[in-house]
C-alpha cells in the first residue's frame, strides 16, 4: 500500500513520475477531445483512427533506418502513424459519403485492412537487422519502460495544445453536435468541423499510442465522457468531467502500475476507467441505477399518494395498506382513516389536477402516450403558466 | 428598412419588395428532382406559409433557400443580397424532431445558442448575454423552465425552445419548419402570437404549415408547392378551392380531415 502512496505522490523514481503525469495529462485531453465524439454517436470512428495508426510507424521506421537515422525515434514515428492515421479518416469518410455503405461498415473495413497491412509491415521489420530491438510491438498495447523525458513532453505539449483547440471550437462543434441543420443556417461549415473533431481524436490518438497503445487508447477517448454524462445534464459539464475523470484515471491507473512489478501501464488505466464508469452507473443521482430504483419507489408512493387523495375527495373507502402509510405519513389522514383538513385541501387541489390533466391528455393524445402528462405530480410543474390558463378556461368555473 | 438593395431590377415581380427571391430553385436528391424550378417572391415583413402535401419538397425548399442542401440549379437572394450574405440577418428553426432531446443541455443553453454566431469562437458570454436569453425564454412563455434538461420537456415546449433561440438571434427574417407539428393548443396560440408580433415589429416570417384550415387566420401570404410551384400570393388569391385541388390532387379529402377533428 505504501508503494501504491509513493507512486501517486511522484516518489517511486523519475521513470514512474514522468509516466504518471505523462498518463495523466493524456487522460485529461483524451477525456475533454473524446467528448464531442461520443456525443456525436461516433466514438467508433476513434477506433478505425487508432489502428490505422500501425502502418505509418512502420513504415516511418523503415524510412528512417533506410536514411540512417534511429529508427526508434519517437517524433519520426508519431508523424508516420499521424499520417496513415489521417488516411484511414480520409477513407472512412470517403466511403461513407461515395457509397452506400453505412459508416460502421467503412470503419470495420479500415480498422482491418489498416491494422493488418500494420501487422505485416512489423512482421517484416522483425526480419530486418535494425529491428529487432526497435520494440515497436509496443505501440500494440503501450510501453512505458523506457519513456523519456522527451516524450512526456511530446504528450504535454500535444495534449495542450489539442485543448485549446478544443476550447476555441467548443461552440461550433456543440452546435453541430446538437442540431446539424441549425448549425449549417448559421454558417457552421459541418464537414470541417467534423474533419476538425476528428483530427483532435487523431492527435491525443497518436501521442497516446507509446502510453496506452493503439489497441487500448479508444477506452480513454470514449468511457471518461460515457461516464461524465452520468453526472451533469450540460454540455460543457460533460467536456470538464470527462477530462477529469480521464486525467484521474492516467493518474490513479499510472501508479497503480508502478507500484507493483509486472502491471502494464495502458491497460491499468482503462480498468480505473472503467472502475469509475461502473461506479458512476450504479450511484450517479438521477442517472444512475440506484438512483432509478429510488425513483421508481418514490413514483410508487406518488401514485399510492394520488390514488389516496382522489379516493379522499370522491369520499371512497380506502383499503389498500401502503395507500393508508403514505396518506397517515404525510398527515393527510388521521389514525381512523377519516381525512384531515390538510387532507381535504390537498385531496380538492388534487381532483382539481385531476380534471386538468383529463383535458391536457385529451388535446395531446402523443405525450399522455409518453407519461409526460400522467397525472402523478402538481399540473402547474409540468405545464407553462399560459398552457395551464387555456385548460382552466375550457374547464370553466370550479364546482 | 435599409436592408432591401432597391436595385430597380425585375427581381421583385409584385409591387411588395420581397424579402426572399427565388429564381429557378431545383434540387436533387439522387437523381429525382424535390422541387423543380420554383420561382418565388416571398414578400418583406409577411407571414407566409408554404402549403403542400407530404413530400411535396415543402422542408427541402427552405434547406435550399438556408443553402442546408445543394441547389441543384437557381437562385435565391434574401433581402436582396446572396444568402451567404445577408445569413446573419436570418434565423431557422428546425423540426423538432430533428435533434437528440436526451443531449446533455438546458433549455438557456439552447437559447443561448443563438448568440453563438454573433459571439464568434472566442466572444464573452457577458451577463448582458445571459439576460436577453431569459427574455427570449419569457417572450415564447419559458422563463419558468430555463433550468431544466431539455428531455423533460413536452412537444409544445420544446418548440418554444427552438423558437426563443431563433428570438436571441434579433433576425429579420425568421425561417421555420413546421412549428405546429404535435405541439398542444396553448402552445400553438403562443407561438403564432409571436410570431404576428414579431411581423409588427416589421419582420419576415415563413413558415412550412400543414393545417389547412388555419392558413388564412394565421398567414399573409401563401406559397402552395407540390414539387412545382402550383401558386403564390397573396390568400385571397393565391390560396383558391381549385389551386389546393391542384396541389393535393385526390389526397386533399385527406389533408383537410384533421380539420373536422380541430372544431
Amino acid at each position: 500500500m505504501s508503494a501504491l502512496f509513493e507512486a501517486l505522490t511522484l516518489q517511486s523514481g523519475y521513470n514512474a513520475a514522468l509516466v504518471t503525469i505523462g498518463a495523466a495529462l493524456l487522460g485529461i485531453s483524451a477525456g475533454a477531445t473524446g467528448t464531442f465524439l461520443y456525443l456525436r454517436k461516433r466514438a467508433l470512428v476513434s477506433d478505425a483512427v487508432a489502428h490505422a495508426t500501425l502502418p505509418g510507424v512502420g513504415i516511418a521506421f523503415m524510412i528512417m533506418v533506410a536514411f540512417g537515422l534511429d529508427g526508434r525515434s519517437l517524433i519520426g514515428l508519431l508523424v508516420g502513424s499521424a499520417i496513415s492515421a489521417g488516411l484511414g479518416l480520409l477513407a472512412v469518410d470517403w466511403i461513407t459519403r461515395k457509397t452506400r455503405l453505412s459508416e460502421d461498415a467503412a470503419i470495420g473495413a479500415v480498422l482491418s485492412v489498416f491494422f493488418g497491412f500494420g501487422i505485416v509491415l512489423l512482421t517484416i521489420i522483425q526480419t530486418m537487422s535494425a529491428g529487432r530491438q526497435a520494440g515497436l510491438e509496443g505501440f500494440l498495447l503501450g510501453s512505458t519502460a523506457g519513456m523519456l523525458r522527451a516524450d512526456a513532453v511530446v504528450i504535454a505539449v500535444g495534449g495542450g495544445l489539442s485543448l485549446l483547440a478544443l476550447i476555441a471550437l467548443r461552440r461550433p462543434m456543440t452546435l453541430v453536435t446538437f442540431d446539424e441543420s441549425y448549425a449549417q443556417s448559421t454558417g457552421v461549415n459541418i464537414r470541417r468541423i467534423d474533419l476538425a473533431m476528428m483530427g483532435l481524436v487523431m492527435a491525443v490518438t497518436v501521442i497516446g499510442l507509446k502510453l496506452v497503445g493503439l489497441i487500448l487508447v479508444v477506452a480513454m477517448l470514449i468511457i471518461p465522457s460515457a461516464t461524465a454524462r452520468f453526472w451533469t445534464n450540460r454540455t460543457e459539464g460533460v467536456v470538464w468531467i470527462a477530462g477529469a475523470i480521464g486525467g484521474l484515471s492516467g493518474w490513479i491507473g499510472a501508479a497503480i502500475s508502478a507500484s507493483a512489478p509486472d502491471l502494464p501501464t495502458g491497460p491499468i488505466i482503462v480498468l480505473v476507467a472503467a472502475g469509475v464508469f461502473i461506479l458512476s452507473m450504479v450511484f450517479a443521482p438521477g442517472r444512475g441505477v440506484v438512483s432509478a430504483l429510488l425513483r421508481h419507489r418514490s413514483f410508487q408512493h406518488r401514485v399510492h399518494l394520488r390514488q389516496g387523495l382522489l379516493a379522499l375527495a370522491h369520499g371512497e373507502k380506502i383499503y389498500d395498506p401502503l395507500t393508508l402509510k403514505v396518506l397517515s405519513r404525510e398527515r393527510l389522514i388521521r389514525p381512523d382513516g377519516v381525512a384531515t383538513d390538510e387532507g381535504r385541501a390537498v385531496a380538492a387541489k388534487a381532483l382539481l389536477d385531476e380534471r386538468r390533466y383529463a383535458i391536457a391528455r385529451r388535446a395531446r393524445p402523443e405525450e399522455a402516450q409518453s407519461g409526460l402528462l400522467d397525472g402523478l405530480k402538481p399540473i402547474s410543474e409540468v405545464l407553462t403558466r399560459d398552457e395551464l390558463k387555456a385548460i382552466d378556461a375550457e374547464l370553466g368555473p370550479v364546482t | 428598412m435599409e436592408l432591401v438593395r432597391q436595385d430597380g431590377n425585375s427581381v421583385t415581380q409584385s409591387s411588395k419588395p420581397a424579402a426572399v427571391s427565388v429564381r429557378g430553385l431545383t434540387v436533387s436528391y439522387g437523381e429525382s428532382p424535390v422541387v423543380f424550378s420554383v420561382d418565388a417572391d416571398l414578400p418583406l415583413g409577411q407571414m407566409t406559409a408554404i402549403v403542400g402535401p407530404n413530400g411535396a419538397g415543402k422542408s427541402t425548399f427552405l434547406k435550399a433557400v438556408l443553402s442546408i442542401v445543394k441547389r441543384l440549379s437557381g437562385s435565391v437572394e434574401v433581402f436582396g443580397l446572396p444568402f451567404e450574405a445577408a445569413r446573419s440577418k436570418v434565423a431557422y428553426v428546425p423540426q423538432r424532431a430533428s435533434v437528440d432531446w436526451d443531449f446533455p443541455t438546458r433549455v438557456i443553453d439552447v437559447v443561448m445558442m443563438g448568440l453563438y454566431a454573433e459571439l464568434g469562437l472566442l466572444g464573452r458570454m457577458t451577463g448582458a448575454h445571459k439576460l436577453r436569453a431569459r427574455a427570449c425564454l419569457d417572450r415564447v412563455g419559458m422563463a419558468d423552465f430555463a433550468e431544466r434538461q431539455i428531455g423533460q420537456l413536452s412537444g409544445g415546449q420544446q418548440q418554444r425552445v427552438f423558437l426563443a433561440r431563433a428570438l436571441a438571434q434579433n433576425a429579420d427574417l425568421f425561417v421555420l419548419d413546421e412549428p405546429f407539428a404535435g405541439v398542444d393548443a396553448a402552445t400553438e396560440k403562443a407561438i403564432v402570437s409571436v410570431l404576428k408580433s414579431l411581423r409588427d415589429e416589421g419582420r419576415t416570417i415563413v413558415a412550412v404549415h400543414h393545417d389547412l384550415s388555419t392558413v388564412p387566420e394565421y398567414f399573409d401570404h401563401v406559397l402552395l408547392l407540390n414539387r412545382r410551384k402550383i401558386s403564390e400570393g397573396s390568400i385571397a388569391d393565391a390560396f383558391t378551392q381549385s389551386a389546393l385541388q391542384e396541389a393535393y390532387g385526390g389526397k386533399l379529402g385527406a389533408a383537410q380531415a384533421p380539420i373536422a377533428d380541430r372544431a
